[in-house]
């Protein structure tokens, strides 16, 4: 398996410095995110890691008593799948939402 | 609030199929990163592409001795320190199947420390991955081999003053062929080293370090443990093939991470086929596992 | 069954006790040993080290004591025949992973080659000390089976029986030899193949999607899979239910440990083996088991030919310990004669089965060398010494 290395000066992630030629070719794509409510202990993990901040903490209890994530910018979720990886309780989902490829890079 | 209500999960996750759902929710606290290493090693078995039957999970006693019990698999929930030599004579009488030992850092470095050392010299053909959380957590925050000096513990009341042990130096020394270190939250990069660590042939250890918030953090003032998280996102170093020798932890202070050693050494079977090839000759017929 | 004929060498042979018992292994199919050296049981090992390249198996000399036991249980539960073998200190080292081995009910095989203890005490000489460590030294309550064999045929002969009871009854068994016996060369007679009973593992072959690795029919005896058959099953050393899973209560603790219990308490009068001679009309019967067995005869023979009625009842298996037979013959009989390398541990559980309906004696040896025949001779004939 290749060395996974760091990332050099080049691939930081810093802001283009002109826009990608295939800007327009390359769709981002779009995930559905699903929360099994009642299996969250209200790690936060989820809502502190996501890169796009889709999530916020919920104002309501779970029957556990955890305030749960809720999406808020459902818009904004690029189907990355941390939330999924990172939730220590197997609650939290993302499923890449075919119709929505997503807007233009 | 109903009974049923909180058992049954509204949705169906992915995970599911791979998880002894009668079992969840399972026994992990809020905040520990435990269930977040049963995701990432679920997902090196799906990126590696491995059928489930091919693999078998052997853990020992602790929090982390209890990752045997929720996985699908075939899987051992074994005496405390012991995950190891259960899993080489799994592993010897079958050696076709993958054998996965999951434990804890007190479970596999200080009761069954003797068992690692030698295993990683014979270069037994098992994946170890060592979850550490610093401390014994289940029996209630006692120090533990990899306390980080100063941080406290039940049985270091006013501090730890014993020089914790360094697991990737440790398997390096003593022959591991593949060793990484990975925090909780480096968790894609921990699902690459689980899955280089299982396709590896041979003794492949990765340490995962995760947040224990009822113990270690409490004790420490630390915060929950996404306040561990947040620690490990600010203070991981990412240093491939650092030297072994200078990843010591210390109390609160940098944490490097990384892929340290990846090397070829015949395993333990390899090592006794291919000597008794010489000794007998044809006569030998190469072990392939005593079951039939 | 029969045995498999790769590890059976038929004919007469000239071996050690120790020897012998490593070709009854490899007669009754044990392809796997994890082991230690220790005194005196190591040519066990040596002997399965040497020959198993050329029956096809694994012999690994592990680091210690506790990883030999814990890798021959792993080895059962891939599917292969194991075994270790050690004396007394690796013996106590032993006794946790015996404990997980009963509690995930393990066919395997212990061979404790005894010497004379405590701690590392005689490690060249017997004794016969770990009899009640045997019954007794892992923690919990469980029930056990071990056979003594007294020289070196049986040693080859009890180690096939030893793993046809584990199998049988899916627990660890233990073979109690002793020093003498481990060291003693004698002829030993390895049958044919085709004359080896050997008890297969009582797997399971029921739908993939009913099975629970711990669910019992009458028998009380759970069906086994290996791992990799694709059952995808737990097991755990913790309390647990019919599906392998832990549950930490008083009900589930008392179905889990009365029925490992009862599973061999039910089977006493099958499992247990004893040979009887001249117990008919005795009035004194020399109980014995192992070397002590064979130091007894002499003593016996002596006062048969002063006229005393002495029956001899040597016990094959030790565990469990034949309870009903001790009481009936308590009714029978004056007094019952001890004789075992240790100072009184056989001893109180024939007194406790006598139930003061016989006189009980104890023939006691601390161990370090065998009793002489005469001390045994004046138990028998006047209950001094």
């Amino acid at each position: 398996m290749p060395q996974d290395l760091p990332a050099g000066p080049k691939s930081t992630t810093a802001k283009y410095w002109r826009k990608p030629l295939d800007a327009d070719t390359v769709k981002v794509p779009h995930g559905e995110i699903h929360i099994v409510v009642n299996r969250c202990k209200g790690c936060l993990f989820c809502v502190e890691y996501c890169p796009r901040e889709v999530l916020e903490i919920s104002e309501d209890f779970n029957v556990k008593g955890y305030h749960f994530p809720e999406v808020s910018k459902d818009d904004a979720c690029v189907n990355c799948g941390l939330c999924e990886m990172l939730c220590p309780e197997f609650a939290i989902f993302c499923v890449l939402d075919e119709e929505e490829g997503g807007g233009e890079g | 609030m109903t009974k049923e209500a909180t058992l049954e999960p509204e949705l169906s996750h992915p995970m599911d199929d791979l998880l002894r759902m009668d079992r969840i929710p399972h026994i992990w606290c809020p905040t520990c990163g435990l269930g977040t290493v049963v995701t990432a090693f679920a997902s090196a078995i799906e990126k590696l592409q491995l059928g489930l039957d091919d693999i078998t999970v052997v853990s020992g006693i602790g929090c982390t001795g209890r990752v045997a019990g929720y996985v699908k698999i075939d899987s051992f929930h074994t005496t405390h320190g012991r995950a190891i030599p259960f899993a080489t004579g799994l592993h010897l009488a079958n050696p076709k199947l993958k054998t996965v030992v999951i434990s804890g850092d007190g479970d596999l470095i200080s009761i069954g420390g003797n068992h690692f050392i030698h295993a990683a010299r014979r270069n037994v053909d098992l994946t170890v991955i060592c979850v550490n959380n610093f401390i014994y957590a289940m029996t209630g925050g006692q120090v533990a081999p990899t306390t980080p000096l100063t941080a406290n513990a039940s049985t270091m009341p006013y501090g730890n003053f014993e020089q914790p042990f360094s697991i990737p130096y440790l398997a390096d020394s003593c022959g591991a062929v593949y060793v990484a270190r990975w925090s909780a939250l480096h968790v894609r990069r921990l699902v690459t080293a689980i899955a280089e660590a299982i396709a590896k042939p041979g003794f492949s250890v990765v340490e995962v370090i995760s947040p224990c918030s009822t113990l270690y953090s409490r004790r420490n003032r630390l915060g929950s443990g996404l306040d561990l998280m947040r620690f490990y996102h600010d203070n991981c170093e990412i240093k491939h093939g650092a030297d072994t020798r200078e990843l010591a932890i210390g109390f609160q202070e940098k944490i490097t991470v990384g892929k340290f050693i990846d090397r070829d050494r015949p395993t333990f079977v390899e090592s006794m086929n291919n000597w008794y090839g010489k000794v007998f000759g044809d006569e030998y017929e190469p072990y392939e596992g005593s079951v039939k | 069954m029969t045995a498999d004929p790769k590890g059976v060498l038929t004919g007469a042979h000239y071996l050690d006790g120790d020897h012998a018992a490593a070709e009854g292994a490899l007669a009754a199919g044990c392809r796997f040993l994890a082991g230690y050296p220790i005194t005196p049981s190591t040519e066990v090992a040596e002997r399965f080290a040497a020959r198993i390249p050329k029956v096809g198996g694994c012999f690994i000399q592990m680091e210690d004591e506790l990883g030999s036991m814990a890798a021959i249980l792993g080895a059962a539960w891939a599917g292969a025949k194991s075994m270790t073998v050690t004396s007394g200190p690796g013996f106590s080292l032993m006794m946790e992973n015996l404990g997980l081995g009963i509690m995930m009910e393990v066919p395997t095989v212990l061979i404790n080659v005894q010497r004379g203890g405590p701690s590392t005490g005689l490690p060249t000489l017997p004794g016969q000390a770990d009899i009640m460590q045997a019954r007794w030294g892992s923690h919990g309550d469980y029930e056990i089976i071990a056979v003594a064999p007294s020289s070196p045929q049986e040693a080859f002969d009890y180690m096939i029986m030893a793993f046809n009871f584990s199998e049988k009854y899916r627990v660890p068994t233990l073979v109690m030899m002793d020093e003498c016996v481990g060291h003693m060369t004698e002829k030993i007679v390895i049958p044919e193949p085709e004359e080896i009973e050997i008890v297969p593992r009582k797997y399971y072959d029921g739908p993939k999607e009913d099975y629970l690795p711990y669910n019992v029919d009458t028998d009380m005896i759970p069906w086994m899979v290996k791992a990799g058959d694709g059952y995808r099953f737990h097991t755990t050393g913790l309390t647990h239910d019919e599906r392998g899973y832990p549950v930490m209560n008083a009900e589930c603790q008392d179905k889990l440990v009365n029925r490992l219990l009862d599973k061999i308490r039910s089977r006493v009068d099958e499992i247990v083996v004893l040979e009887e001679d001249q117990i008919e009309g005795a009035d004194t019967v020399v109980i014995s088991y192992g070397i002590s067995s064979r130091v007894a005869i002499p003593a016996i023979e002596q006062a048969r030919a002063d006229g005393m009625k002495v029956g001899s009842l040597r016990m094959v298996t030790v565990w469990p310990f034949p309870e009903n037979r001790i009481r009936d013959l308590a009714q029978k009989i004056g007094k019952f004669v001890v004789v075992e390398l240790n100072c009184g541990q056989m001893y109180y559980e024939v007194e406790r089965a006598a139930a003061g309906n016989a006189e009980t004696l104890l023939v006691p040896h601390a161990g370090g060398w065998v009793h002489d025949s005469e001390d045994i001779y004046q138990a028998i004939k006047g209950g001094e010494r």
